[in-house]
């Protein structure tokens, strides 16, 4: 029973990280029609200005709200520098441009911080609190499911309540009537990337601690576990984003705990599976119109 | 009104293959062994990417796990052949069966993703192939007894033929091999594509409900087009076993399927030319790319931290700015200079100016900007 | 309008032939000379290696080349080897096979290098003995402890460096046995040959059943949680770890969250201190406190060896200043190494001179005890001393000990090491 709890904390603790990721995937699917698979490379990057400017400043808090501003700044110039140019062509095309931007970020980053794994200390406790006697959860997991749940409701909030949410929503879902009812639609794919990069950065500050620490690659694994997440719970839910992320992480966990770690990646293909069979739009996918 | 008599599909393709071989062959002769390992490289490549760029650009169905289909063949490959090499057989045609192997362990797994996938579409293929991508290579580790986890296993490969003098050298034969094995593969494909499921699948790919209507059976051509670029992937990962003489798991990443994606769009989604040139430019890109950093003279220092790091960089930006430059492609520019130049020479725009060529996929329903 | 193959073949022939043509015209460039032995000239001789340079793998490893390269510029300012400077083209494989096979083949192909020198990596190295054996290409002292490099009739010209994992798991085996009897030891491997020969080892001495638990961890998933918290379970009271740096900083790290104490018996693979307290920063000091590891090089710390003075004193002058640990330390050993097989080799060396230079041993380097080379052994170390990390230094202590690989009984010696010369140039 410990051992149950134990990795059902571990799990979730992960997959609230996931679920953030895939957020910021599916916000970008959903205004852009495109999957980004540069959003690993620059949720690291951010990373490593944190690393800097904790360096510098020897405040942690500082560094993470670098990373968040820096995440704003740099999601915004890629979508109007790089994105922009391959809107028009066929989608497949962004997706080698985004591949080519994470050869393009990696590079840089090992150019300019080397390729060795640098440090990257978790801003709480890692070491498990005990209640009742059984190791459960740790101040830093608290502080990784705050941090996601307040995410969460600040990204519902955001779109439900406000007009730029509405504005967004408008121009990922009817670009042509929303521009003729005065909505930038550019500026709002711009704002949405801005926001994906932003958290991005957020998952990165919270997943690299717990790894082998800060390195030009760091990001690459979570982005399949993210996307697997957001396949998982539907392209364009963002509560789908969510479930499917824990759900994730509380496989990989499970399966590495009872069944060894090389095990993981072939249960993420089951769980992968069953659900595609079943719904193959993931999990919160609404029924599929078709134009005929 | 008579139609002129033409050739028939099979007799140009046959013919064209002929041609081709006697010119690459030759071509093996007048290039060094590294030249002919690299084509040979190339040639391997090819086989799964022109069963992939079938697959995407043809039939609209976008895999990111044909690198794992191209472990499978490698380790069928890998495993007959040791089999073959217990058992003492020396003989060249055995290595035809092994390759023949490895074609149908890669179509039989094509069939079983091919068949979970006929109803995803778009990103959920997407993202169902590259977590096959990531899970096939831990098969090796589960399996450890057979397949020898990460360490990965040697191939047993019989020696150049001794009718071919003892001089020859082994690279030379090499790209024999992998040489036959893209032709043949381009054969097949071209083929196919010219005939009624090219046909199917581009139906498909256009507009699924109206090829549905027509009475294309949808599931099954999307089905056998998974299977036919499986099995291409199957051939180009048995000759990379033979090229490399051993398989392991860190030689099938994700970054491997990653790869075979870009050499189709970079070269030219859906057309087989492009499938050419993607394939070349994979091994010619980061080769040059390492040539152009390893010449420039710079201080200790500041090697150790480009080393690596600047070809890996600069091939990035090249992709970009590929992707940028040529929306469609090497053969996408290739096509249009082609039609500028006939354009020029017969004193009449080209009657597809402005057209977009047939074979292009359709414009993609993005939003546009203002 | 023509779409079939026929024509896309014709134009792809055109580029093919054009691009030949500018790399045949390219061909020909450094190293490559009309001397009859390839990758030696009468001012120059060029060896090459594989290595990660980019990559996870990259982290540590890619100091090693850089520090070999570092001292074979100090030994090229002191006049090179018999008149001859040495240059050594390193390439980059990211730990990928398939890389390696390419980066290799340009290297003995095109670029025609007299031997390969510490090539990286059991898997990616496996990949290429066969071409390399075949073409007669010298491949010196591989990086890794894999036993594929012992096998003198089927790879002649393969030597290996590093003492073979089973060696350390029965040396590390039987330390316990005589210090720690009766506790219950367990053991945290990497799933590969690295992981599974230590276990062999250990076993070999403690038993099957001496090993109360084995957990592995695999190199692309970096949560050990659910193996730490298994190996608590147990109630593991040794705990020997067969990990690579990245992870036994995880391990360790994670054993501490999880409130799992235990003594930590760590692989020379993985035991570099400066790595690892890097690595844990802030709570390096009381975790790596009493950390057992062994080793076959002098301390990184042992301020009094001549070695390592030699070598520290090198690394600032020629390694750029680079923060000096165990990789750094290992890098300047095996260029030490091949310096001395490239002396002994003659004033003419060929590929066979060279090899049989190496097979003639008698070289006193930096290693604790001596190489095992020979006519029927190729393996390389085979003595390891045992090593705990104290006041944040790694220090060695009691004897050297060497066994072989199979069922050999772990012996002491009590050879002392012999010191470098006075310029650091092998005579």
């Amino acid at each position: 029973m410990d051992r149950f709890l134990f990795l059902t904390v571990d799990g979730l603790s992960h997959g609230a990280v996931y679920a953030a990721f895939a957020l910021a995937l599916v916000l970008i699917w959903r205004g852009t029609r495109i999957v980004n698979f540069a959003q690993g490379v620059l949720a690291v990057a951010t990373s490593y200005l944190a690393y800097t400017v904790t360096g510098r400043s020897g405040s942690y808090w500082l560094g993470f709200l670098a990373a968040l501003l820096a995440g704003l700044v740099l999601g915004a110039v890629v979508e109007r520098l790089v994105m922009r140019r391959v809107a028009d062509a066929p989608p497949l095309n962004a997706v080698i441009v985004a591949l080519g931007l994470v050869l393009v970020g990696q590079g840089v980053l090992g150019m300019l911080y080397g390729n060795q794994f640098l440090p990257f200390p978790a801003p709480f406790d890692r070491s498990a609190m005990t209640v009742g006697g059984v190791p459960l959860v740790s101040r830093f997991d608290l502080f990784v499911f705050g941090t996601v749940l307040l995410l969460m409701i600040v990204l519902a909030v955001l779109f439900t309540r406000t007009a730029t949410g509405l504005r967004m929503r408008a121009a990922a879902f009817a670009p042509p009537v929303a521009r003729l009812l005065g909505v930038r639609v550019g500026r709002m794919l711009t704002l949405g990337w801005a926001l994906a990069a932003l958290v991005g950065a957020l998952a990165g500050m919270l997943v690299i601690p717990t790894g082998l620490g800060l390195h030009p690659t760091a990001m690459d694994t979570v982005f399949v576990s993210a996307f697997t997440a957001a396949v998982v719970g539907g392209l364009d839910s963002p509560a789908g984003a969510v479930v499917g992320g824990l759900l994730v992480g509380l496989v990989l966990s499970y399966v590495a705990g009872y069944l060894g770690a090389g095990t993981t990646p072939l249960a993420v293909l089951a769980l992968l599976v069953v659900v595609l069979l079943a719904r193959p739009a993931g999990l919160f996918s609404g029924p599929q119109a078709r134009r005929v | 009104m008579t139609t002129p008599r033409r050739v028939p599909t099979l007799v140009r393709h046959l013919a064209g293959a002929a041609v081709a071989a006697v010119v690459l062959f030759g071509l093996t002769y007048v290039l060094d062994p590294f030249r002919d390992y690299q084509l040979a490289t190339a040639a391997a490549y090819l086989c799964a990417a022109a069963g992939l760029t079938v697959l995407i650009g043809l039939n609209g169905q976008l895999s990111l796990g044909h690198g794992a289909l191209m472990a499978v063949g490698a380790y069928s490959v890998a495993m007959v052949q040791n089999q073959f090499g217990d058992h003492g057989v020396t003989a060249q045609w055995a290595l035809v069966a092994s390759l023949a192997a490895g074609v149908v362990a890669a179509t039989l797994a094509g069939a079983v993703i091919g068949l979970a996938a006929a109803r995803l579409r778009g990103p959920y293929l997407a993202g169902l192939t590259l977590v096959v991508a990531v899970a096939l290579p831990a098969v090796t580790t589960v399996f450890s007894g057979t397949f020898h986890g990460d360490q990965g296993l040697s191939v047993y490969l019989p020696p150049v033929p001794d009718s071919l003098g003892a001089d020859f050298p082994v690279e030379r034969w090499q790209a024999w091999l992998a040489l036959a094995a893209a032709l043949l593969t381009l054969l097949v494909l071209a083929n196919l594509v010219r005939g009624r499921l090219g046909r199917s699948m581009r139906a498909i790919r256009d507009n699924e409900v109206a090829a549905s209507l027509a009475g294309i059976p949808v599931a099954r051509v999307q089905v056998v087009a998974f299977v036919v670029s499986a099995a291409c992937a199957g051939l180009g990962g048995g000759m990379f076993a033979v090229l490399a003489q051993s398989v392991s798991p860190d030689a099938f990443t994700l970054t491997l399927s990653l790869n075979l994606l870009l050499a189709v769009v970079v070269g030219g989604s859906g057309s087989l030319a492009g499938a050419v040139w993607g394939s070349l430019l994979l091994v010619l890109l980061r080769y040059w790319a390492d040539e152009l950093t390893g010449g420039l003279s710079l201080p200790a220092g500041l090697r150790t931290r480009l080393a690596g790091n600047l070809p890996l960089a600069l091939f990035g930006l090249l992709l970009i700015v590929v992707m940028m430059a040529a929306p469609g492609g090497v053969q996408g520019l290739l096509s249009r200079a082609g039609r500028w130049v006939r354009g020029r020479l017969t004193g009449r725009p080209s009657h597809r100016a402005g057209l977009p060529a047939p074979d292009a996929e359709p414009p993609a329903p993005v939003a546009s900007h203002t | 309008m023509f779409r079939s193959l026929h024509r896309g073949v014709a134009v792809a022939t055109i580029a093919i032939l054009v691009a030949a043509a500018g790399a045949c015209s390219s061909s020909g460039k450094s190293g490559s000379s009309t001397a009859p032995v390839p990758g030696v000239t009468d001012t120059e001789v060029v060896v090459g290696t594989h290595t990660p340079l980019t990559g996870p793998a990259a982290a540590g490893y890619s100091k090693i080349s850089a520090a070999a390269k570092a001292y074979f510029d100090y030994v090229n300012a002191n006049g090179g080897v018999n008149g001859r400077k040495i240059t050594y083209k390193i390439m980059d494989d990211g730990y990928n096979p398939a890389t390696t096979q390419q980066v290799v083949r340009q290297l003995v192909l095109q670029d025609k290098v007299f031997a390969i020198l510490n090539g990286l990596g059991t898997p990616t190295h496996t990949g290429v003995l066969d071409f390399l054996n075949t073409n007669k290409v010298p491949d010196l002292f591989v990086a890794s402890g894999s036993l594929s490099w012992n096998q003198p009739k089927k790879y002649p010209y393969t030597f290996g460096y590093n003492p073979d994992y089973t060696i350390e798991g029965k040396i590390l085996a039987s330390y316990l046995k005589a210090n720690f009897a009766g506790q219950k030891v367990c053991t945290f491997g990497q799933n590969d040959d690295f992981g599974a020969d230590g276990l062999k080892g250990v076993q070999a001495v403690l038993g099957a059943s001496g090993v109360t638990h084995s957990e592995t961890y695999t190199v692309t998933n970096t949560n050990v949680g659910p193996a730490i918290a298994a190996l608590k379970q147990a109630g593991c009271q040794v705990t020997v770890s067969f990990s690579v740096p990245g992870f036994t900083a995880l391990a360790i790290g994670t054993a501490a969250q999880l409130g799992f104490k235990t003594q930590w018996v760590v692989s020379n693979v993985g035991a570099d201190y400066a790595t690892l307290a890097g690595l844990l920063k802030a709570a390096a000091g009381p975790l790596l406190e009493g950390v057992i590891s062994d080793s076959y090089l002098p301390s990184v710390d042992d301020t009094s060896n001549g070695w390592i003075s030699l070598f520290r004193r090198l690394n600032t002058q020629y390694n750029n200043n680079a923060p000096f640990d165990g990789n750094v330390e290992y890098g300047f050993s095996v260029a030490y190494l091949f310096v001395q097989a490239l002396k002994a080799a003659g004033k003419n060396p060929t590929r066979q001179s060279i090899v049989d230079a190496v097979e003639k041993n008698g070289y006193s380097g930096p290693g604790l005890f001596k190489l095992r080379f020979s006519k029927d052994d190729h393996s390389g170390y085979g003595g390891l001393q045992m090593g705990k990390v104290q006041g944040g230094k790694q220090t060695l202590f009691g004897p050297v000990y060497t066994t072989d690989d199979g069922s050999g009984a772990v012996t002491e010696s009590n050879s002392s090491p012999a010191s470098p010369p006075d310029n650091g140039i092998p005579t």
